[in-house]
């Protein structure tokens, strides 16, 4: 009876459909475009030839294979290395000001430009009219 | 003077300014490592040689981290091509020594190296106090968010990560976690 069950739950897993090779490859460079290489200087997992980072890519395609998000890997690694292992910081917390903060000072220095040009054709025109 | 015009400057200058002070506090190489205070991540490893003058654990024996409950265990990552590896080689294996009648578990495992250059590794430094693991794939140095070596682990008796050092390893900063780390664990008397 065991040995039935044993047989008939290794004949499903042969069966259960996997994702393609070709698949795999694509979504494992794209999470692991977005993971920091430990031991490069700002190179992600997908670009660096590093021994280390060849093995955390063979990592993230084993558990995409196993059937995780691009998130959960994510998550894992996370969780592992911390966030400063993310290419791209999450936007939550104090990193929401690295999403904002350049936006107000965009939005802040055209004010400023625009106040100061006003002001200069007034102070111009108030010259020429003397 | 335009004190109109300084307070403005002021305003605008005062939030860069405080940025870069608390930038100059900060050391650009130090990663904080998310995993104090946290579950160690649970691993079985291969012996690749024995504590030194001892036959067990033996060689293709697997060490579990399940296995070792109710121990404090110093988690060394080294290797053969490591220079500081040398340097603390002897903060551990004498730490080890001292250490050998409390309920304290050393191991040393091998990242990124071969076997054969592991062991010679051991054999030119004189021997391990503790065992040697190897970790095929790197997989465990993956789960504890390695970056290199030498780093160590020292995980507490309930099984949760109590410090974790980047670089060599020193008699003092042992003694000083595992003293406070056995005091801990101790049961109150009377208790």
């Amino acid at each position: 009876m065991h040995l039935a069950l044993a047989v008939a739950m290794a004949f499903a897993a042969i069966q259960q459909p996997g994702i393609p090779d070709s698949i795999l490859d694509v979504r494992t460079a794209e999470v692991a475009s977005t993971l920091r290489c430990p031991v490069c200087q700002g190179e992600s997992l997908q670009d660096s030839p590093s021994e280390l980072a060849q093995q955390m890519k063979s990592v993230v395609r084993e558990r995409l294979r196993q059937g995780e998000t691009p998130d959960q890997v994510r998550a894992y690694f996370a969780g592992r290395y911390g966030e400063w292992i993310l290419l791209e910081p999450k936007m939550t917390g104090l990193n929401v000001l690295l999403y904002v903060l350049p936006v107000f000072l965009i939005l802040g220095g055209l004010v400023l430009i625009v106040f100061l040009v006003k002001k200069w054709t007034k102070t111009a025109d108030a010259g020429a009219a003397k | 003077m335009n004190w109109k015009r300084a307070t403005v400057a002021l305003i605008a200058v005062a939030p860069v300014i405080a940025l870069f002070a608390f930038g100059f506090t900060r050391d650009p190489r130090t990663i904080p490592s998310p995993l104090p205070g946290h579950r160690a991540p649970p691993f079985t490893l291969a012996v690749l040689s024995p504590p030194t003058g001892k036959t067990t654990p033996s060689v293709g024996d697997t060490v579990r981290l399940s296995g070792l409950e109710g121990k404090v265990v110093v988690l060394n990552f080294f290797a053969s091509w490591c220079l500081p590896c040398r340097a603390e080689h002897a903060a551990l294996s004498e730490t080890a020594l001292r250490y050998a009648d409390k309920p304290v578990q050393f191991l040393g495992v091998l990242y990124n190296d071969e076997p054969s250059a592991g062991l010679r590794w051991i054999s030119d430094m004189g021997g391990m106090a503790y065992p040697a693991l190897v970790d095929r794939e790197s997989r465990t140095a993956i789960d504890y968010g390695l970056y290199g070596v030498p780093e160590t682990f020292i995980i507490q008796t309930d099984g949760r990560v109590a410090h974790k050092e980047v670089g060599p390893v020193t008699h003092v900063l042992l003694q000083r976690v595992l003293d406070s780390l056995l005091a801990a664990s101790k049961p109150a008397k009377g208790s």
